[in-house]
């Protein structure tokens, strides 16, 4: 780990302004940035301590949404009555991630901003176009298990590896982010992650100083909720594939509205207009989910090891869908 | 005492954090702190290595590289046991396998130490490795012997014509991974200079070895290295012998006069210390439709690394475990320039019987028969290899007791034929066998002259429970209560002993310490009948009864203070021994053994392929139990490390570099306690009085054996599909999965 | 607790940070030391303290053998910058007890045989005592049903998922999760 100067911020303002110096860079939880800067991966030259400002809070919204502040742990936010009720697709998907230790210390900002969880990302002997832009992707023809099945380019097929992040995909977050002049901006949580290109070391569309403040939820959409994540370990381990799911549907069994968001398919988390498309308007049979995610992974590609996750997020869907809108099936974590 | 479920009396300091481990001994004062530089190529050679920055870092003390190490003794191949000999780092520039060490550097604190290890500079000629198990599996020659000296290929009868003439026949090939001890705490030493003395606080499982090692590495009169190891944070093979951090951290603190510690980080034990070899095995099962085998052939294909040869006894437990009159095994090696082959928990039991009882359940399927039953028509009179009696075998009533518990009858007769709700069930079993061996272990035991007794002894408590049994070993055989008894163990100034290993760590050091205790009744008995001062004085010893304390000879009784207090004030000692196996007859007369059965439920996402343990029983037969509290976590944890190996543990080498991709605890999977579920241990009552005078027999092994195919069992039982590459994942059972229902 | 061997050796190119003067609070002590930026809360214990019962398995967050109480909560240590944790309420597992005066847990984890090795240990425990406290605080988990429910039941199945980011390679499960439920049935905590 290289040796970096520390400060605490003590406002946002404040915040901002100190980390438009060079090399600095931000730390809350530091669940994910420590692990890196462990093996030099990132390589801070000023760390500026945010995760003491007041952005801890979880408040209403005027149009029947609720804001989370940045700060708010994983946990915290997992565990609010509001976002439990009106939410749970988001609260499903946090305690789905990590471990409780490890809810506890992550942000709400710092998990939008995790990075992947590629081992040659993690390897500072191995070729990654994002670690080390031009160096080549070493999981292209590699060990590719955990990797990208959409979205991918020929310079990264890394995933994003949140869970969190999926949900608030299906939910049409918009994330508060704060620059160094004072101002304010929003963007849609479909817009702030990227897809690699060929530039996998630019992962959001954050600029440069700018900081994450908070997420605003809009008011809930209708129909029922769920978060599914498929893992072989029963718990502790990143998505090998991952389905959110809103559906609601007709008194007659008709799909009224339903959004779809996939995790650990892509290099963000991944909402598919196709299936939301083959869904809306359609009964709600097992043939309709299968449409649903035939379209869906239309566009899926393998990259040999981890060819088994087209099958397996359309099976997931299928599954997810029926449990949405379905009969109620209890119990089926 | 002994038999007793006693709480580990190491438990309050555990619990507490007040048992210290490698790295947390303080008596030397601060240390200078070492961290290890890794080669980043699999093979070649170093052709520049610049260490100015390194050195030039704030706090950096030394940093040691091939040019600047000191001159070691070299892997002496003529010292019969593998993890007594030397293991030299630094030697030159040649680069063996991705990982090795090319440098460490120390500084005053353990982040200046690590930062500066990131500024070694090395530049590499990159040669052409083999690293692919696939592309190099047959290119193979055949080791002289294989682990534990046990030959290589074995030959009964005439295996082709037995095979070809049975009725049934399973014929398949299985592969198993590259597999990780990973105990949760890394490798890791504190060297400590004092004069011309070396002092190793070390995580090792034989003491004895490291001291031996490290003094011939150094070169180094053994009697001036003190090991200390009175805490191990878990070993299970990967702490047998002496890795890299020990010699690196006594090279430097010898270079530098000073105490140096390093720890492995986690990535590194995946680079430095070595692991289960990969497996190509191929069984061939033969039988008649009544379910008796005719013909059975174990041939098995590993990875070795090319300069430290290791063969995993893969086909070891085949030989005894079922009758037949015509068998083969074999075991073959094919070189790869990857880390070396190791000792892993249960080392040729554990994959071979995955293998072999995956097979076992083909042939009860294509024999329409229930697997336990199966396995009981095939129970052997003999040893059906070595052709001599066994001592204590009970693997029928393993089976029988171990169905009757856990509802084997309920078992679905026909695979894929039950579900609940999302879940496809299945049962699952397997039988566990395992051989039990003896090594030469010394312990002193001594009576102080208040009444209290120490047992000293450099063999290890790696969480087996030394500590707890020889406590109650001790108390029992010196009538002591068990908080008179004091365990000294892991410093290598104690009698030595054969350490923790192999499952022979417990009896060894028990039988020794009775024996202690019985040469010390002797003298203490002596003592007092020759004394006319104690009221024991002139009375038959044939008939004392030591208890509570005291010794009663008919109505006179005297304590054994008293006794020691009176004729030996400076305490009276004794020191009981056991032998190498191969000096006693009993192990080359009978087939010594511990036996289990394994039954497992398993739940299959009928959509997802996710495999998720529901319940899992082993019933087991270890000869006599010293503490059933301590012994049932043992085979619980063993059995834990079956379900790990049939569905998790995996390590992946990079054909490209010869580096372990998943090198960290977040890629290499092993199981959580959402995994562990409904898991229990069941010991029967036994002695078995071949193996030793107290008539027990190792359990740290057996638990694993055969439990990872109880599960793939269930697997094939809930889903219909047979996986054969272990680990059983997602993707290998999710094509056979039925189309999704509504 | 400034370190002597920091300055003298090597010849420093200046890019060293100094040294930040902090104050811990430690098991109900203050405890001022002054670190290198770059050390873990983790480290600051075991080599600064010489509060090694906080044990370092993997030093990324991925076995749990770090785990700490901070400000009630059970964090891994080895996760976060000791610099961060000016003022913080530490409690680590010496906090919890001692051999003579065992926190209920410990007892537990010993009557129950919840550990082996014992190297993990302090971390399932300081992870146990926390993990108690979220479920009599409600808060879900994945193994939580409904988790719009506030009625929470310390099931087995509750237990084991919420125990997950603790990992035990001797695999001492099963006696964890009846130490941990029997301690939460004694209401002891």
């Amino acid at each position: 780990m290289r040796s970096f100067t520390y400060e605490r911020a003590t406002d946002a303002r404040a915040a901002v302004a100190a980390v438009s110096r060079d090399g600095a860079k931000f730390i809350s939880g530091g669940t994910n940035l420590l692990d890196l800067m462990k093996l030099d991966i990132e390589k801070p030259s000023h760390l500026v301590d945010i995760s003491r400002l007041p952005l801890r809070d979880i408040e209403e919204l005027p149009d029947g949404g609720l804001y989370i502040g940045a700060q708010a742990a994983n946990s915290e936010v997992a565990a609010d009555a509001r976002v439990r009720t009106r939410y749970p697709v988001l609260s499903e998907a946090l305690v789905s991630g990590a471990s409780g230790q490890l809810r506890n210390k992550a942000s709400t900002g710092g998990n939008l901003l995790q990075r992947t969880r590629c081992p040659y990302f993690y390897d500072t002997a191995a070729g990654c176009n994002k670690r080390d832009p031009g160096s080549g992707c070493s999981a292209i023809g590699g060990f590719n298990r955990i990797h990208a099945i959409l979205g991918a380019s020929e310079s990264c097929i890394a995933t994003h590896p949140s869970d969190m992040a999926v949900a608030l995909a299906v939910l049409d977050a918009e994330i508060e982010l704060l620059d160094a002049d004072g101002a304010v901006r929003r963007v849609a949580i479909a817009d702030f992650h990227r897809l690699p290109g060929d530039t996998p070391h630019i992962e959001t569309v954050l600029r440069p100083g700018e900081m994450i403040t908070g997420v605003l939820l809009p008011a809930p959409p209708p129909g029922r909720q769920r978060y599914r994540k498929v893992r072989d370990r029963a718990s502790y381990e990143f998505a090998l594939v991952s389905v959110a799911a809103v559906v609601s549907t007709t008194d007659r069994g008709t799909i009224d509205e339903a959004r779809v968001a996939f995790g650990g398919v892509a290099h963000k988390p991944w909402r598919s207009a196709e299936a939301e498309a083959a869904l809306t308007g359609r009964p709600a049979t097992m043939d309709t989910y299968r449409a649903a995610a035939e379209a869906a992974m239309r566009d899926a590609v393998g990259q040999g090891h981890n060819d088994f996750k087209i099958e397996l997020a359309r099976r997931t869907l299928c599954r997810t869908l029926a449990q949405v809108a379905g009969a109620a099936e209890p119990g089926a974590g | 005492m002994i038999g007793h479920a006693v709480d580990r009396v190491d438990g309050p300091l555990k619990a507490t954090g007040r048992a210290a481990y490698a790295y947390e001994h303080w008596e030397a004062g601060r240390p200078l702190y070492g961290f290890i530089v890794g080669a980043t190529i699999g093979k070649g050679r170093i052709t520049r290595i610049d260490t100015e920055d390194a050195e030039g870092a704030p706090g950096v003390h030394l940093v040691m590289t091939h040019l600047n190490a000191p001159v070691q003794g070299p892997r002496d191949e003529s010292v019969s046991f593998e993890y007594w000999r030397a293991q030299p780092e630094l030697t030159g520039p040649d680069v063996h396998h991705y990982g090795e060490p090319v440098a460490l550097v120390v500084a005053g604190t353990l982040e200046q130490a690590r930062a500066a290890a990131d500024l070694v500079e090395v530049e590499y000629s990159t040669g052409r490795g083999r690293f692919d198990f696939g592309e190099y599996e047959d290119d193979v020659y055949i080791p002289k012997v294989v682990n534990a000296g046990l030959p290589t290929d074995t030959e009964v009868g005439d295996f082709q014509a037995g095979f070809d003439n049975a009725e049934v026949k399973v014929d398949q090939h299985y592969t198993t991974p590259y597999e990780f001890s990973l105990p949760i705490e890394p490798n890791a030493c504190l060297a400590e200079p004092r004069g011309e003395d070396l002092v190793v606080y070390v995580s090792s499982q034989i003491v004895n070895a490291a001291r031996a090692s490290v003094a011939a590495t150094l070169r180094m009169n053994p009697e001036r290295v003190h090991v200390v190891a009175p805490f191990v944070g878990g070993g299970f093979g990967s702490k047998l012998g002496i890795h890299s951090e020990t010699i690196l951290a006594a090279l430097a603190a010898r270079t530098l006069n000073r105490p140096v510690k390093v720890a492995m980080t986690r990535q590194q034990v995946f680079q430095l210390v070595g692991m289960r070899p990969i497996s190509s095995q191929r069984v061939r099962l033969g039988a008649e439709r009544d379910g008796r085998l005719t013909a059975i052939a174990h041939d098995v294909t590993m990875h070795t690394n090319p300069d430290i040869e290791y063969a995993e006894q893969t086909a070891a437990t085949t030989r005894s475990l079922y009758a037949a009159p015509h068998r083969l095994t074999s075991h073959r090696l094919a070189a790869l320039d990857l880390p070396r082959g190791t000792d892993v928990r249960a080392p040729g039991e554990a994959p071979g019987m995955l293998a072999v009882e995956s097979a076992m359940d083909e042939l009860a399927d294509a024999l329409g028969m229930d697997p336990v039953e199966l396995r009981i028509r095939n129970e052997p009179t003999v040893d059906p290899e070595r052709n001599v009696p066994y001592s204590d075998r009970h693997l029928v009533d393993c089976l029988r007791e171990g169905a009757r518990r856990f509802g084997w009858e309920n078992r679905p007769a026909t695979p894929a034929s039950v579900r609940e709700g999302r879940w496809l069930i299945g049962y699952g079993m397997s039988a566990a066998i395992r051989g039990h061996f003896q090594g030469p272990t010394a312990v002193r035991v001594r009576l102080e002259a208040d009444g209290t007794a120490v047992v000293r002894t450099d063999m290890t408590d790696i969480g087996t429970g030394t500590y707890t049994i020889l406590t109650q070993v001790a108390a029992e055989g010196l009538g002591l209560p068990l908080d008179r008894v004091r365990i000294e163990l892991g410093l290598s100034d104690l009698p030595a002993s054969w350490g923790s290993g192999g499952s022979w760590g417990a009896t060894n050091s028990c039988t020794a310490t009775h024996r202690a205790c019985m040469a010390l009744r002797e003298k203490l008995l002596e003592a007092a009948r020759g004394d006319a001062r104690s009221p024991l004085h002139g009375l038959s010893p044939a008939e004392a009864v030591f208890s509570d304390g005291d010794v009663g000879i008919g109505g006179a009784t005297e304590t054994l203070g008293e006794i020691v207090a009176r004729s030996h004030p400076e305490g009276l000692e004794a020191e009981g021994q056991v032998r190498y196996m191969g000096d006693e007859p009993n192990y080359s007369d009978y087939s010594i053994n511990t036996y289990g059965a394994h039954f497992a439920e398993v739940g299959v996402d009928a959509d997802t392929a996710e495999i998720r343990l529901r319940r899992m029983l082993g019933v087991f037969s270890v000869g006599r139990v010293f503490n059933p509290k301590t012994t049932r976590s043992q085979l619980i944890g063993g059995m834990v490390w079956g379900v790990g190996a049939a569905l998790e543990e995996e390590a992946v080498v990079d054909p490209r570099s010869g580096a372990f991709v998943n090198r960290d605890l977040a890629g290499y999977l092993v199981p959580v306690h959402a995994d562990i579920t409904d898991v229990d241990a069941v010991v029967l009552d036994g002695y078995d009085d071949k193996a030793n005078v107290l008539g027990a027999k190792g359990v740290g092994e057996v638990g694993i054996c055969g439990a990872g195919a109880s599960v793939v069992n269930a697997v094939f039982n809930a889903t219909g599909v047979r996986v054969r590459d272990f680990p059983v994942t997602i993707e290998k059972v999710l094509p056979g999965l039925p189309p999704l229902d509504a | 607790m400034s370190d002597p061997d920091t300055g003298p050796a090597g010849r420093s190119h200046g890019e060293t940070a100094p040294l930040s003067a902090i104050r811990l609070n430690v098991n109900d002590q203050v405890r001022r030391l002054e670190v290198d930026p770059r050390t873990s809360l983790l480290d600051a214990l075991r080599e600064h303290l010489r509060l090694s019962g906080t044990k370092k398995g993997c030093d990324h967050g991925q076995c749990g053998a770090c785990t700490v109480l901070v400000n009630g909560r059970r964090v891994n240590s080895c996760l976060s910058l000791a610099v961060m944790h000016e003022d913080d309420e530490i409690v680590t597992i010496e906090g919890l007890g001692d051999p003579d005066h065992l926190h209920p847990m410990q007892r537990a984890f010993v009557e129950n045989d919840g550990f082996q090795c014992g190297y993990c240990t302090p971390g399932q425990i300081c992870s146990a005592v926390g993990m108690l406290a979220e479920v009599a605080a409600g808060w879900p988990s994945h193994a939580t049903t409904d988790v719009a429910s506030p009625q929470m039941a310390l099931t087995d199945e509750e237990i084991r998922e919420r125990m997950s980011g603790n990992i035990c390679r001797c695999a001492a499960y099963p006696n964890i999760v009846a130490a941990i439920r029997g301690t939460a049935e004694g209401g002891t905590q």
